[in-house]
C-alpha cells in the first residue's frame, strides 16, 4: 500500500533533495489558530507535516513541546479534535503527507481499532508513538499497519546494529534518526556524527532516513539535509509560536506569521542543500 | 473472582514483563537498549550466590534487618478485635522500607559499573535512602522531587542534602511525584551512557516492578518466619498502605499462594473518592504511562490527571501493574482511606502505641481501625509500618495548629 509519504519521497528523491519535515502541536495555542498554521505550512515549504498529539505527560520532551502539549490541552484540544483538524486540513490539500506524533495512552483510551480506522478516515498517513518499542508492537504497529497506516519508528544513537534489524522489522514510511541522545530541543546535532548513523542505518534498510532533535537553525538544516533524506524540526517552531503569543499565551495576529517565515528561513537552507543523501 | 484465575500468583511477570495485561516495556527507544542490560544484569545477579550473601552482609549491620514483627498491644486492646502485628519497617535504617530496594539496586548498579545514580521521590523517604547508599558507595547523587513536594517534606530535603545528593525541584506538570517521575526518566534518556535510574517503587518499565519486588520481598519472607515463632501458624490477615504499592508488594507476594491470607491495600482517597484523590485502582482504569500499563487516573482523553493525597508519598496517580492485576484476579482487596482518616490514624498510634508513624502508613492504621473490631480475637492481622513520621511531623503540627484555630 503506497501512502502519501511513499509518493512524497518518491518525488523528492526524482527532484535530488532533502525532505523538510515540520512539527507542531496540535491546538496549540488554541485549535483555530494551529489549524492555520499546518494549513499555511506547505505553502511555506514544508514537505511533510507531523502533528503532535497534546499529552500531560510527555516523557521524550523538553520544556518547549511541554509546554505547547499544556497549552493546547488547556484549550480545550483532544484527540478526537486532532483527527478533525487532519480532516478540514485535507479539504484544500491531499498530498502533503501528515503523521501524527505522540504518546500512546490517549491512543490506547481512544481505542485502538477505532482510532487506526478513524485516523487513515481523516487523512492521516503515519504514526510516530515515542513509548511504543518494537517490544510492543502487538499494541498499536500492527493494526496500524493493516489499516494502512505508516509506522514510523524512532531509531537512536542507543540501537546497536544488533538492535537495529529489529527496531526496522515492521517500520514503514521513513526511519526516524534520533539525532542526540535526550529530549526534544536540548543539544545540537553534529552533522558529521549525524551521517555516520544514517549511513549505517541505510546498511540495513531502503527506507529514507530522516534526521530530528537538535536541528534549529537553515544551516544546521542544510548541514542535515546533506547527510540524510529529510531534516524535522519541532522545538524552533514551537519556540517561534510561543514567542508571538500575547501575555496570557493567547494567539496575536503574528502567530501564523511567525511561524510560517521561520519554515520558509529553514525550507531554503534545505533547498540549498548540495545533495541529498542517496 | 475472575473465571481464569491463574495456578499461582507468585509466577509473574512474564518474560515481556507483563502480569496478565498490566506491565510491559513502554519507553523511547533510547531507554530500550539499556532497559534489556538491565534485565540480563539483574537476572545474573540474581543467580550469583554471592551477589545475595554480600546483600545479606548489608541488610543485617546496615539497615539492620531484621525488623521486629512487634504485638501492638495496647492498639488490639482499644480495637477490641483482631490480634495486631506491626512489621517494624520504620526502624530500618533511613526510616522505611525503601533501603531494601535501593540497596539491591545500588548493589546491581555496581555490577554493571554506572557511577551515577538518579532517583525519584516524592515524600523523600526514597530520596533519602538513595542518597544514603550512594553516599555509602561513593556514588553521585542526582534526586528529582516535585517542588510542591521539596515544600511539605523539608526534613527529608535537608538530609538528602546533608548526605551529599543534589535534590531538584520539579516545577512541570502538578510539581509531585509523577513529575518527578517524568523529569528523572527525561534525565534518564539524556544520560544513557553513565547513568542508572533507582526507581523507588513496583512500577516502572519490566524489569524493575518485579526487581523492586524481589527486593521488597525480605518483608513477607521474614514475617512468615515471625509469626511462625510468635504464633506458630501464618497470619490471616495482611494490610499496607499503597501508593506505587513496593511496601505492600514485599509484604503480600510471599503470601500470594495462601489462600486462608486475606490481603488488603490501602489507597490513598484524599478528600475523598468523588472529589481529588490519588485511588487508582478505586477512582482509575487501565492506561499506560511510566513504561507500563496499570490502572490510572485520568480524563476521557487519556490526559493524566493530577493525585492528590495529604501523604507526598502516595501521591501518584497510578500503581504498580502487578497491584493492578492482583485486583482483576481479585486476590487482593483494595481499599482506601481519606487525608482525615489518615491523620486520625496518625494521632491514635501516636499515643496508643508510642510510635509516630509516617502519613503513608497511617492509611493502612486507617482501615484497620475498621477491619480489626470485625474480626475474632484470635485473628491475627499484620500491618506493614513502612516508615516512620519524623518527616511528617512538621507538616501534621501546621494542619492540627490550623484545625484549633
Amino acid at each position: 500500500m503506497t501512502t502519501r509519504i511513499d509518493t512524497r519521497f518518491a518525488e523528492l528523491a526524482k527532484q535530488g533533495r532533502s525532505a523538510f519535515v515540520t512539527f507542531v502541536m496540535a491546538g496549540d495555542p488554541d485549535p483555530k489558530t494551529a489549524l492555520d498554521i499546518i494549513k499555511a505550512l506547505p505553502k511555506a515549504g514544508a514537505d511533510m507535516i507531523e502533528i503532535g498529539m497534546p499529552f500531560t505527560d510527555p516523557m521524550a520532551d523538553g520544556p518547549s513541546i511541554q509546554a505547547a502539549g499544556l497549552r493546547a490541552l488547556k484549550a480545550g484540544m483532544t484527540l478526537k479534535k486532532t483527527l478533525e483538524m487532519v480532516r478540514a486540513f485535507r479539504k484544500d490539500d491531499d498530498t502533503t503527507p501528515l503523521v501524527l506524533m505522540g504518546y500512546y495512552n490517549p491512543i490506547y483510551i481512544y481505542g485502538v481499532d477505532k482510532f487506526v480506522v478513524d485516523a487513515k478516515t481523516a487523512g492521516v498517513d503515519g504514526l510516530i508513538i515515542v513509548d511504543l518499542p518494537p517490544e510492543e508492537d502487538t499494541e498499536l504497529c500492527l493494526p496500524a499497519m493493516k489499516a494502512g497506516l505508516n509506522f514510523i519508528r524512532l531509531a537512536t544513537p542507543t540501537t546497536d546494529d544488533k538492535r537495529l534489524p529489529a527496531v526496522l522489522a515492521n517500520t514503514s514510511g521513513f526511519v526516524y534518526y534520533v539525532a542526540v541522545t535526550g529530549i526534544t530541543g536540548s543539544a545540537s546535532a553534529d552533522s558529521n556524527v549525524v551521517g555516520e548513523a544514517v549511513a549505517r542505518i541505510k546498511r540495513h534498510t531502503k527506507l529514507p532516513v530522516c534526521v530530528g532533535f537538535g536541528i534549529r537553525t537553515p544551516e544546521a538544516a542544510r548541514a542535515i539535509a546533506e547527510k540524510a533524506n529529510g531534516s524535522v524540526v519541532g522545538t524552533a517552531l514551537v519556540d517561534a509560536l510561543k514567542a508571538s503569543l500575547d501575555a496570557e499565551d493567547r494567539a496575536t495576529p503574528k502567530t501564523v506569521g511567525a511561524v510560517a517565515d521561520l519554515v520558509a528561513a529553514l525550507a531554503q537552507g534545505v533547498r540549498g542543500a548540495k545533495q541529498a543523501a542517496e | 473472582m475472575n473465571p481464569s484465575l491463574p495456578n499461582s500468583f507468585r509466577s509473574g511477570p512474564d518474560e515481556r514483563g507483563h502480569f496478565g495485561i498490566f506491565g510491559g516495556r513502554f519507553v523511547a527507544e533510547t531507554l530500550m537498549p539499556l532497559i534489556l542490560d538491565l534485565e540480563k544484569a539483574y537476572a545474573d545477579a540474581k543467580a550469583d550466590p554471592s551477589f545475595q550473601a554480600e546483600m545479606n552482609g548489608y541488610l543485617k549491620d546496615y539497615v539492620g534487618r531484621p525488623s521486629p514483627l512487634y504485638f501492638a498491644e495496647r492498639l488490639t486492646e482499644h480495637l477490641g478485635g483482631a490480634k495486631i502485628y506491626f512489621k517494624r519497617e520504620e526502624l530500618n535504617h533511613t526510616g522505611s522500607h525503601k533501603v531494601n530496594n535501593v540497596l539491591g539496586q545500588i548493589m546491581v548498579a555496581r555490577r554493571m559499573g554506572k557511577k551515577r545514580i538518579i532517583a525519584e521521590t516524592g515524600a523523600g523517604q526514597h530520596g533519602v535512602a538513595t542518597a544514603t547508599l550512594c553516599a555509602r558507595f561513593g556514588l553521585e547523587c542526582i534526586v528529582y522531587m516535585g517542588a510542591v513536594d521539596v515544600e511539605r517534606q523539608q526534613p527529608n530535603v535537608i538530609r538528602m542534602e546533608m548526605l551529599g545528593a543534589k535534590v531538584v525541584p520539579v516545577q512541570s506538570g502538578s510539581r509531585t511525584l509523577k513529575d518527578a517521575m517524568n523529569d528523572a526518566l527525561r534525565d534518564w534518556v539524556t544520560n544513557v551512557h553513565n547513568t542508572f535510574y533507582c526507581i523507588g517503587t513496583v512500577a516502572g518499565p519490566h524489569p524493575y516492578p518485579m526487581m523492586v519486588r524481589d527486593f521488597q520481598s525480605i518483608i513477607g519472607i521474614e514475617t512468615r518466619k515471625q509469626m511462625q515463632e510468635a504464633e506458630g501458624r501464618l497470619p490471616d490477615s495482611l494490610i499496607a498502605c499503597i501508593g506505587g504499592g513496593s511496601n505492600a508488594m514485599g509484604l503480600f507476594h510471599p503470601f500470594l499462594d495462601d489462600p486462608s491470607v486475606e490481603i488488603f491495600g490501602v489507597e490513598a482517597a484524599g478528600h475523598g473518592l468523588t472529589q481529588l484523590h490519588a485511588a487508582s485502582i478505586a477512582g482509575g482504569r487501565p492506561g499506560v504511562l511510566h513504561g507500563n500499563r496499570t490502572y490510572l487516573l485520568m480524563d476521557d482523553d487519556g490526559q493524566i490527571q493530577d493525585a492528590h493525597s495529604i501523604s507526598a508519598g502516595l501521591d501518584y496517580p497510578g500503581i504498580g501493574p502487578e497491584h493492578s492485576w492482583l485486583h482483576e484476579t481479585g486476590r487482593v482487596t483494595y481499599l482506601s482511606a481519606t487525608d482525615d482518616e489518615a491523620l486520625a490514624a496518625f494521632q491514635l498510634l501516636s499515643r496508643l502505641e508510642g510510635i509516630i508513624p509516617a502519613l503513608e502508613p497511617a492509611h493502612a492504621i486507617a482501615k484497620i481501625m475498621e477491619l480489626a473490631p470485625k474480626r475474632p480475637k484470635d485473628h491475627l492481622m499484620v500491618l506493614n509500618l513502612s516508615g516512620r513520621g519524623d518527616k511528617d511531623v512538621p507538616q501534621v503540627g501546621d494542619i492540627l495548629k490550623g484545625k484549633k484555630k
